[in-house]
């Protein structure tokens, strides 16, 4: 059974999101996501300053089985990456949800976050796969 | 549900993660494939291989029948316990499957891959017609692979002084028997290492106590990372039915010698050879990327000659970039295959990247 906070939001492409303070929120996969894909070997961030869509491919994470594009969320503009991956990739799997962060994103449109699952439906959409 | 093996149980104990592998629920991994593949190359590691297929020949023929059947010659195994790499083809000199022979003390053993189990013993009954040759599927017993460079150090702790003494006494492709007991250096790694066939209801204890020394379970995943390093093949992705030999790096287990000995898809390959010597017959080679990215399996790649394909390809844990295996045009000089819509260059090299631990490919 993989581990699901219940303090954050999930989209059905096993994303988490953590609202952070001032309309920031920081996104990364989900425990799940990280055992489906099994040993991560290679990730790949965008670039800072980047203005993404909500449900638009913003990474890349390649795992000893398949790659696999990783999707933002919500609309905003990338305001940090987690640099540590790129030589560490395997942090991902370690520590999905805190060392494993990918990036942190200023939200446009904060109603987007009512489209994302909180963990119990998000735990549902995990069980139905 | 699956077939299972008579390991099945321990695979669930150590937390191993089953997947459908030809049929057989099988553990891909018991955690993190890349740790698993680093402690084969650094210490030892235990495959439970009890899924491939074993066949007992034997009868007055035997020998006759094998020399017949298999591309590479069993004369060369002139004393019991020898072990022989062949692939079988059919008429066409196209791979039906590869397989390893052992002489026994009375006939020979096939290990034949598990996918192409009823396939196989069908072209061997279908082949069997005029000698006089017994065919038996041994189901009840077990394969454990043993890799790594404590492997043979730890496995001689578990068995009788006198045992021991023959196990270290091995060279690579032989065996010998342990009263009931099969075991041979041989492996599909690239390391040192045994592999043990017994039966079936010894294996779960045998494991246990390979567990106990410290001897880690190692899955299907790590088993794929660890072949490719060591550039072997794997049936049903680098060669088949549609494959020449020669178009899969098997020329050197065909045996062309004697002239005078018949075996399926010989004269086929005379045809092969022609085609060869025009340039017509693809190359399957190594090949690397020592950027970021990962080469998978299926990918098309093209050379200054013509278009290929990787066969198998995957990020080597050992070497810490993609490696891959890929067919295309011989003597072709430049490789490229486009990534994530990138066009990124590939160096091609002998197909045998890590040895013993060790770099070879350059």
């Amino acid at each position: 059974m993989s581990n699901i906070p219940d303090d954050l939001k999930y989209a059905s492409t096993h994303e988490w999101i953590n609202i952070n303070e001032e309309g920031l929120v920081t996104i990364g996969i989900s425990d799940h996501a990280q055992e489906a894909l099994g040993d991560i070997v290679f990730i790949e961030l965008p670039e800072v300053g980047t203005s993404v869509n909500a449900k638009e491919e913003v990474a890349v994470v390649e795992s000893v089985k398949a790659a696999s594009d990783i999707y933002s969320p919500i609309t905003g503009e990338v305001i940090q990456v987690n640099e540590t991956l790129i030589d560490s990739p395997e942090t991902v799997n370690a520590s999905p949800y805190e060392l494993g962060w990918f990036f942190k994103i200023r939200m446009e449109n904060e109603a987007e976050l009512d489209d994302l699952m909180n963990s119990d439906t998000y735990s549902e959409h995990c069980d139905e796969e | 549900m699956g077939k299972r093996t008579c390991l099945f149980e321990k695979h669930l104990e150590f937390g191993g993660k089953i997947v459908d592998f030809a049929g057989w629920e099988m553990p891909v991994n018991y955690g993190s494939q890349i740790e698993e593949h680093n402690f084969v190359r650094s210490s030892a590691g235990v495959f439970d291989v009890s899924h491939m297929t074993i066949i007992d020949l034997g009868g007055l023929d035997a020998e006759k029948y094998l020399r017949f059947l298999l591309a590479n010659d069993i004369a060369k195994l002139t004393t019991p316990g020898q072990a022989l790499y062949s692939a079988m083809l059919n008429h066409d000199g196209y791979v039906l499957d590869d397989l390893i022979v052992y002489r026994m003390g009375s006939g020979y053993r096939l290990v034949v891959n598990c996918a192409t189990r009823e396939k196989d013993l069908r072209w061997l009954i279908q082949n069997s017609d005029g000698f006089r040759v017994s065919i038996e599927e041994k189901p009840r017993l077990a394969i454990l692979a043993i890799n790594g460079p404590d492997s043979i150090s730890k496995c001689c702790k578990l068995v009788s002084s006198e045992h021991a003494k023959r196990i270290k006494e091995l060279k690579y492709f032989q065996g010998t028997d342990l009263g009931e007991w099969f075991v041979a250096r041989t492996g599909y790694t690239g390391e040192l290492g045994l592999e043990f066939i017994i039966p079936a209801e010894d294996a779960p204890d045998f494991w246990t106590r390979l567990l106990e020394l410290g001897v880690k379970p190692i899955g299907l995943g790590a088993r794929d990372t660890l072949r490719l390093e060591a550039g072997m093949n794997l049936y049903g992705q680098d060669m088949d039915e549609l494959t020449s030999p020669l178009s899969a790096n098997m020329e050197r287990t065909i045996a062309y010698d004697p002239p005078n000995r018949e075996f399926i898809g010989r004269p086929a390959l005379i045809a092969h050879n022609e085609l060869r010597k025009a340039g017509k017959i693809p190359v399957l080679v190594g090949l690397t990327l020592e950027s970021r990215g990962v080469l998978r399996a299926g990918q098309k790649v093209s050379t200054e000659l013509g278009e290929g394909m990787i066969t198998s390809g995957g990020f080597s844990p050992t070497l810490k970039h993609s490696i891959a295996l890929a067919r295309i045009p011989s003597n072709s000089l430049s490789c490229k295959v486009e990534l994530r819509g990138v066009t990124t260059a590939l160096r091609i090299v002998e197909p045998n990247f890590v040895r013993f631990g060790k770099r070879v490919c350059k």
